[in-house]
């Protein structure tokens, strides 16, 4: 397995992602469809716009607590969606909106637990950290950085048990890949052959500190190499190259060779959290990336250039998906607050 | 002497310490922050803020941002320890803790005792606590009792900025390992504090009330709590002795049974979970030793054994209240 790692992979030695001209004149060549790339489309608007009505909400007070937004990375869990199999299990840190719209789960129920409320995905006892929808295969947002690692080995670990042949996606952050955890689950995953692939969303920084100050080895998807797992490094955003690196990575791990580690760049253009104003990093560099490598734009590049829609067909796609989240939001503050009982319900199944 | 916040008070201390002693380095995620980025190079500055303004005085080499990698870290500091440095280490959130627990409790708790009173480890890890601003079950525990728990560390709980500052130069110059805790909601709260170093020594117990009626012993952020309570209490002619025992380990023993003595009514307030928590254990003491002068069972106001809940009026509900420690003492001096 180790002549198969990273190294050898196409496409790995560059380290970042080209930049790309805005205007294509030539419909553009992507191995996707075009009803596909509408899909994506409507898929990471949800999402930004999803957190975009967050943000807004969060600045009035109407959410609390911890609030990590999701803008910018969209394509990455809208490509791992598109290459996933029914059954697939996903599990995540903190920054899981994208991943909960993406996975299927309702916006309204993700909105009504940023809440703080009844109809919360848990009932109001988690917040934006904490949510879990085992009908979608989702297996929590989780707060403690690095535990997804573990714990993703583990639901491969369950499949494996089982006999079926589905994968679990386990994503964390690139601050998240120098916990001990998970190399010490890169390891038992390596040993026992297990269906899981470890995304690193690379998105440059873990709180304040840029990616080359906290870590010593760069180029993430080489993190497994020590153990014989094959790595690869995709641009996070470009939803396509995404899905079809996530495919590949997806498929090595059906066809029951291993684990295998996908690291995706890309980039947040928000703050780490809501109380974060990001003086680390200048406006150019976020303006920069907005202008020029902006998921949601390329997309609607490739698709108008493509002739597939106009500017007014996609207009219309970015109404309804706004009269989505504005649904979303206005359910969230009218579902009643948490019934105090709920304070002592579900420590345990049984006393 | 100006009026402080506990964010300023605790920047002091680590400030003049570091001034005073180069053996002194801090260490921890984004308690510099901006590294290797275009921006501003000390723009976070501790999570909250509370160390910025050290990496621009004292350089990278005293002042390290770390990887996400606590047991690595704070093992580091244990170690570097070991050899005389004075490192303070900021594990963010004590939840954290449970990645790192071995390098507290297995090593640095242990080396004096297990190696014959020949290894010395004065490493301080500052870490933030508590409940109240909606972080949720896995950034709003207590967790010191465990950490009390464990003979070989020290256990500081600040109840304000003047012991802050206090407490956390004691427990730099403290040749022990020590866990010094912050809470996350009171790093705005003010009081006047002396510009200069000054220590408060461990294991002696603060009155910040005193009164014939009742004791109530409180920690931590509790102890303000216990204080608002007392003052409205005492318009109502009910006078309560606060004890703030200030460290859990070492424990002030002599001071809280003295005062539970004194007024033979017993009020213990710990946002800690109830079960074996400092509460537990301090009505343990008191019954052992002044049960002949109880004149009432004591009271505890805790929260509920649960995880912290998100939402607000659940957090609200869970968090012992000062109108929760009032309507407590009122059942203890009736009673
Ligand atoms: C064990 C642990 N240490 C520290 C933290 C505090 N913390 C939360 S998020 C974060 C940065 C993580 O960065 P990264 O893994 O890159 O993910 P991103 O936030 O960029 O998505 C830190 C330090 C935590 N939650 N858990
Ligand atoms: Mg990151």
């Amino acid at each position: 397995m180790t002549s198969k790692s990273a190294a050898s992979e196409p496409g790995t030695s560059k380290p970042a992602p080209a930049k790309r001209k805005a205007g294509v004149s030539a419909p553009p060549k992507t191995g996707a469809t075009p009803e596909e790339l509408l899909e994506y489309f409507r898929a990471m608007l949800l999402i930004r716009r999803f957190e975009e009505k967050a943000g807004q909400m969060y600045g009035m007070g109407l959410i609390g607590g911890f609030c990590h937004l999701y803008i910018g990375q969209e394509a990455v869990v809208t490509g791992v969606q598109a290459a996933l199999g029914e059954n697939d299990a996903i599990i995540t840190t903190y920054r899981d909106h994208g991943h909960m719209l993406a996975s299927g789960m309702d916006p309204r129920g993700v909105m009504a637990e940023l809440t703080g409320r009844r109809d919360g995905y848990s009932r109001g006892k988690g917040g934006s950290m904490h949510m879990f929808a085992r009908e979608r295969n989702f297996y929590g947002g989780h707060g403690i950085v690095g535990a997804s690692a573990s714990l993703g080995t583990g639901i491969a670990f369950a499949n494996r048990y089982r006999g079926n042949d589905q994968v679990c996606v386990t994503y964390f952050g690139d601050g998240a890949a120098n916990q001990g955890q998970v190399f010490e689950s890169f390891n038992m995953a390596a040993l026992w052959s297990l269906p899981v692939v470890y995304i690193i969303e690379n998105n440059q920084y873990a709180m304040g500190t840029a990616v080359t100050r906290s870590t010593a080895q760069t180029k993430l998807y080489k993190r497994g190499e020590a153990f014989g797992i094959p790595g690869q490094q995709t641009d996070g955003m470009d939803v396509v190259a995404v899905r079809d690196a996530a495919r590949k990575a997806i498929g090595h791990c059906r066809k029951k060779k291993g684990p295998y580690v996908l690291e995706v760049l890309t980039y947040r253009y928000r703050g780490h959290s809501m109380s974060d104003p990001a003086k680390y990093r200048t406006r150019e560099e976020v303006n920069k990336v907005r202008s020029e490598r902006d998921p949601i734009d390329h997309v609607r590049e490739l698709l108008i250039a493509g002739g597939t829609a106009d500017e007014a067909a996609l207009k219309e796609i970015d109404r309804e998906v706004k009269a989505l989240v504005t649904e979303a939001a206005d359910f969230g503050q009218q579902s009643p607050e948490p019934d105090p009982a709920e304070l002592y319900t579900d420590v345990l199944m049984t006393l | 002497m100006s009026r402080k916040s506990i964010r300023q008070a605790i920047n002091e201390a680590l400030a003049l310490e570091m001034r005073r002693d180069a053996r002194v380095v801090v260490m921890g995620e984004d308690i510099s922050g901006g590294m290797g980025a275009p921006g501003e190079q000390d723009a976070w500055g501790g999570p909250l803020g509370v160390t910025k303004g050290l990496m621009p005085e004292f350089g990278r080499e005293r002042v390290l941002d770390t990887p996400i990698s606590e047991s690595a870290f704070i093992g580091a500091a244990a170690g570097a320890a070991a050899t005389g440095l004075r490192p303070v280490a900021e594990l963010m959130f004590v939840d954290f803790m449970g990645v790192c627990f071995d390098q507290i409790f297995n090593q640095a708790a242990k080396f004096r005792y297990m190696f014959g009173g020949k290894a010395v480890t004065p490493l301080v890890v500052r870490t933030m606590y508590g409940a109240g601003l909606s972080a949720a079950s896995q950034h709003s525990q207590c967790l010191y009792p465990i950490f009390t728990h464990i003979p070989g560390l020290k256990v500081v709980l600040p109840s304000s900025a003047y012991e802050a500052k206090g407490l956390l130069i004691q427990a730099i110059r403290d040749d022990d390992p020590v866990i010094f805790f912050e809470h996350k909601a009171m790093y705005d709260e003010e009081e006047e504090v002396p510009d200069e170093a000054y220590t408060i020594p461990f294991g002696e117990a603060n009155l910040t009330r005193e009164g014939d009626d009742v004791t109530i012993v409180a920690f931590g952020r509790m102890v303000q709590f216990a204080n608002q309570a007392a003052d409205k209490l005492e318009k109502d002619g009910i006078s309560c002795t606060v004890v703030d025992p200030r460290t859990t380990s070492p424990l002030d023993e002599d001071t809280i049974i003295e005062m539970a003595e004194e007024t033979g009514r017993v009020v213990i307030v710990d946002e800690a979970s109830p079960r074996c928590n400092m509460a537990t254990d301090v009505s343990a003491l008191i019954t052992q030793n002044a049960f002949g002068a109880l004149k009432a069972p004591i009271k505890m106001v805790t929260p509920p054994h649960t995880p912290v809940p998100f939402a607000a009026d659940l957090e609200r509900a869970y968090i012992p209240s000062p109108e929760k420690i009032e309507a407590a003492v009122r059942e203890v001096a009736a009673a």
